[in-house]
């Protein structure tokens, strides 16, 4: 008993003197990474714990700018068929293997080539790479592909030691080898990824901590009781509804970033025998839809107004937004009027699937009774996230509250959701012009041209409306206040250059 | 001794083969696709045909249930699919996180259950009785994640006392890592000593009326002897068939427990395999689970047999 007593008391004396080791930054994540192989890795999390991990061979600024990482420059050829990089010099990955124009040659050739890669489809346009020099590397590509310097932004562009990964194989996951500015150290799954400063990086000097780990807390709750009780030092995204609470508590700093990515309604018009129906068959009555939900009114609501509303696939402060569709007001009395040119002046009723979680099932009630004031009555079928998806692919349904991540390259948020042939489309959605627009898109690497095919393309969208566009997540951070230096980027990432933690 | 603990395996291998069938065909019963959920956003063809290869989903699923089989039988429960990690690696990794939380959260409800029993039973009738049986009704009646979070904000965030969630290796620093259990084990603990307050009350109410009992008292045994050695002593009983039975609680809370405090034990793991359709792992993990709970029943048997000689002869 005396002992027990003495235990619990040292135990509680002990935990005082708690708190996160100096040079040690803790940073808590949603949920856990999936397999650490930048080639097989499909997780939002993963890329996080990449940004500390594994260099690209280039990078984005926070206003979606391609920036040199592991590539200093590029030049692409006159027909826009091939493009030729120049690579960092005095470059070592983790193990000491050195990092040239080769192992660029061989990570590509393993993106393409491994069976378990996920990378495949980001690289397609590459047919082939050529080594023109220690520190030269020429992509020869089947067809012009202005996406690609944003794939190669990400992890198709990560770099990993050929070493470690003809050693590893499909097994690279469990101890990955990259040359970012921290190497890994170990991982205990569902509980910590722990990543030690690595000495040799090009720009250490950028860093300023001598490790970091990252550690899976699904509950926000609980994600941020273990930032006020000083356990952690970062987390990701902070829930809307906790931002008022920690913006009045002393101590902690709220930084935001827009995403890039969307979360709307999907409706079914041609996958499969149940596209045929009213919804699927008549874009008034989705445009009916768009026009009785109040945008600004569901970021209220549901988001204590800190997400962004929206209406296309990229949002509204970013360059390649269409200023000629800007964000409807809501307009029941227009959306009744749409509902009787189609024939359903008494109302209609409308089957939803949600995914079965707190935010989506808030905002489709919102929607719902939005809805209901035009005549539109909305049935909420909730579903697990696997099966909505299956569902969905299928084709076994008639809409679906669903969104997408987003991707820095605009074609990434549109292509392949309503192109005929596309990965992802499951709307069923075609157009020949729609396809023309997106297909020529890619080709070009001039902006200006590339955003007035997108514009052109949104004209069309705008009127058949396959995909109703709801909001854009943003993302919210909460740092202790000791922690300097960080820059939000819409792609959600945490790049560790330059934050320090000042003593306190 | 032998030849009753050898019949009692017998009997759980049976049992085992069809917890084994239900696992596996439950799990086949789950809508949503594996390979989709882990193809990841773009859902490549090529790489859903790869993977469904890979796992050999297109096997029929007798052949997919005999080659899962044959393969545990050797030790090999199979990979996980979304960390690539082997299942019987991730459960070895696991098992001791989710052994600590329930032997601390066993000590918490023994220490507090059967005390609080006693005491309600010797002192049937009396405030001391009534104020236990209210604790105890409400840690049964309150929630584990209501309770889980108000501590946290308690004790982690405004009193600064213990980590709010989170998990260290007890061979890699024991002080920290019982700070770090203290919390989900009182949580888990809490339900289960209100059971076993309950139960112990019953148990004693009905051994002090008994004959022996009154002998004891008449022989002029020092009241306390009687109760601990003659009254509890026989009360044990189904204290121990309830505490083994608890075992399969214990878990059962460890998953919800875990998720709460973040503890990375079986129960977080499985919870995350099942949504992420990591079919290999929920099925190694059922399957040992479902081992674990037999071999417990087992012990509990055992038990009694040491408890209560009258047994020893059958």
């Amino acid at each position: 008993m005396t002992l027990t007593r003495m235990t619990l008391a040292a135990a509680l004396l002990g935990a005082t003197a708690l708190g996160a080791q100096a040079q040690d930054l803790r940073i808590a994540l949603q949920s856990d990474a999936d397999v650490l192989d930048p080639d097989q890795s499909r997780t939002f999390v993963g890329r996080i714990v990449y940004a500390s991990l594994c260099d690209k061979l280039v990078d984005i600024t926070p206003d979606l700018k391609i920036i040199p990482q592991l590539a200093t420059e590029w030049e692409w050829s006159d027909d826009n068929t091939s493009i030729t990089f120049t690579l960092r010099e005095g470059v070592t990955f983790h193990d000491g293997t050195p990092f040239n124009a080769e192992a660029v040659a061989r990570n590509i050739e393993r993106s393409q080539t491994m069976e378990e890669s996920r990378r495949k489809s980001e690289l397609t346009s590459v047919a082939g790479t050529e080594v023109l020099g220690e520190y030269q590397i020429r992509f020869d590509l089947t067809q012009p592909d202005a996406t690609l310097l944003a794939q190669l932004a990400d992890r198709a562009g990560m770099m990993i030691s050929p070493t470690a990964a003809d050693e590893a194989g499909a097994n690279f996951g469990l101890n990955p080898v990259c040359s970012g500015p921290f190497a890994f150290e170990e991982r205990v799954a569902q509980d910590r990824i722990v990543l030690t400063r690595f000495d040799d990086y090009w720009n250490a000097d950028e860093i300023h901590f001598d490790s970091v780990t990252y550690l899976p807390i699904p509950d926000t709750t609980v994600r941020l009781a273990n930032l006020q009780s000083g356990d952690i030092d970062i987390l990701e995204r902070l829930a809307a509804t906790d931002l008022a609470q920690v913006e009045s508590d002393g101590g902690i700093n709220v930084e935001r970033a827009v995403s890039l990515g969307y979360q709307g309604i999907t409706f079914n018009v041609g996958n499969g025998e149940r596209g045929d129906n009213p919804w699927g068959n008549d874009a008034r009555l989705r445009r009916a839809l768009s026009l009785a939900v109040g945008r600004d009114i569901i970021n209220q609501v549901v988001f204590e107004g800190s997400f962004a509303p929206g209406n296309q696939p990229f949002p509204p402060n970013s360059p390649w937004y269409d200023e000629d569709h800007p964000i409807p007001e809501r307009d029941v009395e227009a959306a009744r009027a749409l509902l009787a040119e189609a024939g359903y002046a008494d109302g209609i009723t409308l089957e939803v699937q949600v995914p079965n979680t707190t935010v989506p099932l808030q905002l489709m009630q919102v929607v719902q009774s939005m809805a209901s004031e035009a005549g539109i009555n909305i049935e909420i079928t909730s579903k697990e996230f696997a099966t909505l998806l299956q569902d969905q692919s299928a084709g076994d349904y008639t809409a679906s509250q669903i969104g997408w991540s987003g991707r820095v390259d605009p074609d990434g948020n549109i292509h392949q959701f309503v192109t005929t042939d596309g990965g992802i489309n499951d709307s069923g959605y075609s157009n020949a012009e729609v396809d023309r627009l997106l297909n020529d898109a890619r080709e070009t690497t001039d902006e200006a041209e590339r955003k007035a095919l997108y514009d052109q393309a949104r004209d069309i969208l705008n009127e058949d409306a396959p995909l109703v566009y709801l909001y854009h997540q943003t993302w919210i951070w909460a740092l202790d206040d000791d922690i300097e230096g960080f820059v939000p980027y819409p792609d959600g990432m945490i790049r560790l250059e330059g934050v320090t933690e000042t003593e306190g | 001794m032998l030849s009753f603990i050898v019949r009692r395996l017998l009997i759980a291998i049976p049992t085992i083969i069809l917890i084994s069938v239900f696992v596996f065909a439950l799990q086949k019963l789950l809508p949503g696709d594996p390979v989709l959920a882990m193809a990841g956003e773009e859902r490549d063809p090529a790489t859903i045909a790869f993977l469904r290869e890979k796992y050999r989903l297109n096997d029929p699923l007798p052949i997919q249930y005999f080659t899962w089989v044959g393969n545990a039988l050797t030790g090999d429960l199979g990979i996980s699919l979304r960390t690539n990690q082997p299942v019987l690696e991730l459960i070895a990794e696991k098992l001791p996180v989710t052994i600590q939380l329930a032997t601390m959260a066993m000590v918490f409800a023994l220490a507090i259950g059967i005390p609080a029993g006693i005491l309600s039973a010797i002192k049937k009738g009396t405030v001391a009785d009534y104020v236990a049986n209210v604790v105890a009704l409400s840690g049964l009646s309150i929630p584990n994640f209501w309770l889980g979070i108000m501590l946290i904000l308690l004790v982690s965030v405004k009193w600064q006392l213990l980590p709010a969630s989170g998990y260290v290796p007890f061979d890699e620093d024991p002080l920290r890592s019982i700070q770090v259990m203290i919390m989900p084990a009182f949580v888990l603990g809490t339900a289960l000593a209100a059971t076993l307050m309950r139960h112990t009350r019953s148990a004693m109410l009905t051994v002090l009326t008994s004959d022996y009992v009154r002998t004891a008292r008449a022989k002029g045994l020092s009241e306390r002897r009687v109760i601990l050695k003659h009254a509890f002593r026989n009360a044990l009983t189904p204290i121990v068939t309830l505490s083994a039975l608890l075992f399969g609680e214990l878990i059962a809370g460890a998953v919800l427990t875990e998720q709460i405090f973040t503890v990375p034990g079986f129960g977080k793991l499985v919870v995350d395999a099942v949504f992420n359709r990591d079919y290999a792992v929920v099925q190694g993990i059922v399957l040992v689970t479902a081992v674990g709970f037999i071999a417990m029943n087992l012990l509990a048997d055992v038990a009694y047999v040491l408890l209560n000689p009258r047994l020893r002869k059958s």
